[in-house]
């Protein structure tokens, strides 16, 4: 038997293959943007994965230290590494902040990690793509690759100035920024300790305090100075369980007997994904929705038209004494197939441009098949309304036109 | 002429087909959970790893001598600037004696009189003793009375004890003077050893406690680095270990000294140890006290074995390893790790032999399903 739709096709391939390209840019765009919406919740999970951690312990009724700020004594991580579970705690810090290179900067969270400590102890990035990792204590880092910075790069980070020694990836903030890792010890000034102007306005307003310039007791001036630059607190102990550890029965401990708020993978996750990035990711769910409706409409709006142009040659085919079972079927294949090479096209498009997007556009699998389904309901009921169109038309037409 | 014209259409359509089936195929598997993974390897080498410590400090002088009075009083002058070169016995500033002169002049009065008073005391002693044996001699002639003698003996006692009085008196005197000219001795600030002039804290004119510091003398060629290392990274610490010491002003400049002395206390609350540099020849200028100084420590070179980077480490759960190539797939094997150098090597001493091929860098994190590819460089990475 002759495939209708097949000839059809033939007949006028260029306008159908150029049709099927417009609307594969616009399926295009609905993946992209799908992509970013998941690109989205990958950065905040990401986030987690990166830090390698069981348990987060924070300060108390805090959020801490990725949705809210939070500021612990940084040797209480001794007490915590003491409690049955326990098999790793590190401190960590976590400064969302400017980085200077340069004449040029780069917004990055800056993460402050316990080096010299076991090897990939929590907070370490885990993987690099470039160099090596901090050995020295002080003044060397490891950057995300998306911050572009390069090794051996010399970057600035408040009063000092940090050799970039390896390159790692994916290693981002809940907000998509690169990660640069530097020593704990050096983070630990970079977020509590101000610059040098604010140092020495700091000194003159002590010493203009009588309270601390005592008359006769000069030394009381420096040691109140001492204490001011002084900065022993951190954001986080980031706690690794033993193996087949209970998350919820350590943390709880902790919470009991160390009075400090500890968060599980599965809260963070909830306070990432269901509080940080919350609006803005329903933000992009909304427009997700909507370019959806739109791509739909148009899908459908095609199909008719492309039916409708063609309605003189239905009015033959049904006056020869066609089926409409075959005319029908002409229509929905023609449907189906200007959806797969949309679908094609669109896939392609989405893969090729998601890397030039300034944030991560994560394009999965998954999300690729549901769209092939959605796109092939969506042709296939857009065929029906012009299939009803194709089957009302008078033969008559063919003749009398 | 027809039918060609039908086919060609066919070819160009199935054409146009192909080449997006072609790239569909291309971006399902080149991307997403099929691609492979970039990954560079190298090989697991035996070398002479030589281990360093890294630390921080800052330019301090192991002798540090703050001058100062020994009891309140206003400086009158002092003829040392900071930078000044002092030597051992100098008088570097003076405090101004205020009443205390006028307080000798009436203390030297004061014992005169009090001299005076022993004079008198001594006639008095001198005459109740002549009285005393007259009566002695006239109670022998009974040409007096037996108490009237007792009353003139007991005149003798009483003059005795005045005299005793009025010369201890006067001692006291003489001492409270010499305390005073002691006072007024120490009112001379003086150099207790040789020494460069560092902080003059205050001015003439100046009301100090006792005991404030008012000139600090360094003595230079005791300069040395208080250094911090952190605890974690502290083994093999020893003194007399060769260092490297660059200053922050330094440029690059490397100055080289010893570890003079661990201290025998660390600091508890920031995890660090602290130790003492000194310079094997003292830098010209010498650098300010409290300067930056980044420290390096060499530690002994060890023995040969497999070293891998420190990139190549990876986690496992709890274990500790590297992914090794076998037959082109990556298996994770548990290693036990050695010592590591600063430039990010580290030895092997269990899990891995000379000649493996292991993974160093990565675009992912790998598994033991992981599909592979070996690239010289990460993408993205630029060189």
């Amino acid at each position: 038997m002759i495939s209708l739709a097949g000839r059809d096709i033939l007949h006028s391939w260029g306008k159908f293959v150029f049709t099927g390209v417009g609307l594969g840019l616009l399926i295009g765009v609905t993946l992209v943007m799908a992509g970013v919406y998941r690109g989205m919740v990958d950065d905040g999970k990401a986030l987690l994965d990166n830090s390698g951690a069981d348990l987060w312990v924070v300060q108390r009724d805090t959020l801490g230290p990725y949705a809210e700020s939070s500021s612990i004594s940084d040797d209480l991580y001794r007490t915590v590494l003491a409690m049955p579970g326990v098999a790793e705690a590190a401190n960590v810090t976590y400064l969302t902040m400017q980085v200077r290179q340069g004449e040029t900067d780069v917004r990055a969270m800056v993460v402050g990690i316990m080096p010299g400590a076991a090897w990939g102890s929590p907070g370490w990035p885990s993987y690099l793509v470039e160099g090596r990792q901090i050995t020295r204590g002080h003044y060397e880092a490891v950057a995300d690759i998306a911050s572009g910075f390069g090794l051996g790069d010399e970057i600035t980070i408040r009063r000092n100035r940090y050799q970039v020694v390896g390159l790692t990836r994916r290693m981002v903030s809940s907000s998509g920024d690169p990660m640069v890792f530097i020593p704990l010890k050096d983070a630990q000034e970079a977020q509590f300790l101000k610059d040098n102007e604010a140092i020495w306005q700091n000194r003159r307003r002590t010493a203009a305090n009588p309270a601390f310039n005592r008359p006769g007791q000069p030394d009381i001036l420096d040691a109140v100075d001492a204490s001011q630059a002084s900065s022993t607190s951190v954001n986080a102990i980031l706690v690794r369980l033993a193996p087949g550890g209970d998350a919820e029965a350590v943390a709880q401990a902790i919470r009991r007997w160390k009075r400090l708020t500890v968060h599980t993978r599965a809260e963070m996750e909830d306070i990432l994904i269901g509080k940080l990035i919350a609006t803005s990711s329903r933000q992009i769910g909304m427009f997700l929705a909507i370019l959806s409706i739109v791509s739909a409409a148009i899908v459908a709006f095609i199909i008719y038209s492309l039916t409708m142009d063609k309605i003189r040659e239905i009015a033959v085919l049904k006056l020869i004494g066609t089926r409409n079972r075959t005319i029908a079927g002409m229509i929905l294949q023609q449907a189906l197939a200007l959806g797969t090479i949309g679908f094609a096209v669109g896939k392609i498009t989405a893969t090729f441009a998601a890397p030039y997007f300034p944030k991560y556009v994560l394009l999965l699998p998954m999300d690729a098949i549901a769209g092939f389904i959605a796109v092939m309901i969506i042709c296939a009921l857009a065929s029906l309304i012009a299939i009803r169109m194709a089957l009302k038309v008078d033969p008559a037409e063919a003749i009398g036109g | 002429m027809n039918i060609t014209a039908m086919q060609r259409r066919k070819l160009a359509l199935i054409a146009v087909i192909a080449v997006l089936g072609a790239l569909l195929a291309y971006v399902a598997l080149r991307s997403g959970p099929l691609a492979p993974i970039a990954v560079t390897t190298a090989k697991v080498e035996s070398q002479s790893l030589r281990p360093a410590l890294f630390g921080v400090g800052t330019i301090d002088a192991e002798r540090t001598y703050r001058v100062g009075p020994t009891f309140a009083g206003r400086v009158r002058s002092l003829t040392v600037n900071v930078g000044d070169r002092v030597v051992a016995g100098q008088t570097i500033g003076e405090m101004d004696p205020v009443d205390l002169d006028d307080r000798m002049a009436a203390q030297a009065s004061a014992m005169q009189g009090a001299e005076a008073a022993v004079r008198e005391a001594t006639a008095r002693q001198a005459y109740a003793a002549s009285e005393a044996g007259r009566y002695e001699s006239l109670l022998a002639a009974r040409a007096t009375s037996e108490e009237v003698l007792a009353a003139k003996r007991q005149e003798l006692v009483a003059a005795k004890a005045a005299a005793a009085n009025a010369r201890s008196n006067l001692e006291r005197m003489r001492a409270d003077l010499s305390g005073l000219q002691s006072q007024r001795g120490n009112l001379r600030l003086i150099a207790p050893a040789s020494g460069i002039v560092t902080l003059r804290e205050v001015e003439p004119g100046t009301v100090v406690a006792g005991g404030q510091t008012v000139i600090e003398i360094i003595d230079p060629a005791s300069l040395w680095v208080d250094v911090r290392i952190d605890q974690v990274s502290s083994g093999g610490l020893r003194a007399g270990l060769p260092a490297r010491v660059q200053l922050r002003s330094g440029d690059g400049k490397v100055l080289h000294g010893r570890v003079l002395r661990i201290e025998p206390r660390a600091d508890p609350i920031t995890e660090e140890t602290l130790i003492k540099v000194v310079f094997d020849t003292l830098p010209t200028p010498l650098p300010p006290l409290g300067e930056f100084a980044e420290v390096t420590l060499d530690l002994a070179p060890i023995a040969k074995g497999p070293v891998v980077p420190n990139a190549a480490i990876r986690r496992m759960g709890d274990r500790i390893g590297v992914w090794k190539l076998d037959d082109g797939d990556p298996v994770f094997v548990p290693v036990e790790l050695g010592k590591a150098d600063l430039g990010g090597r580290v030895q092997v001493l269990k899990g891995l032999d000379d000649g493996d091929t292991i993974i160093v860098y990565s675009e992912q994190e790998l598994g033991p399903n992981s599909n592979i590819s070996v690239v010289d460089r990460i993408p993205g990475v630029t060189p």
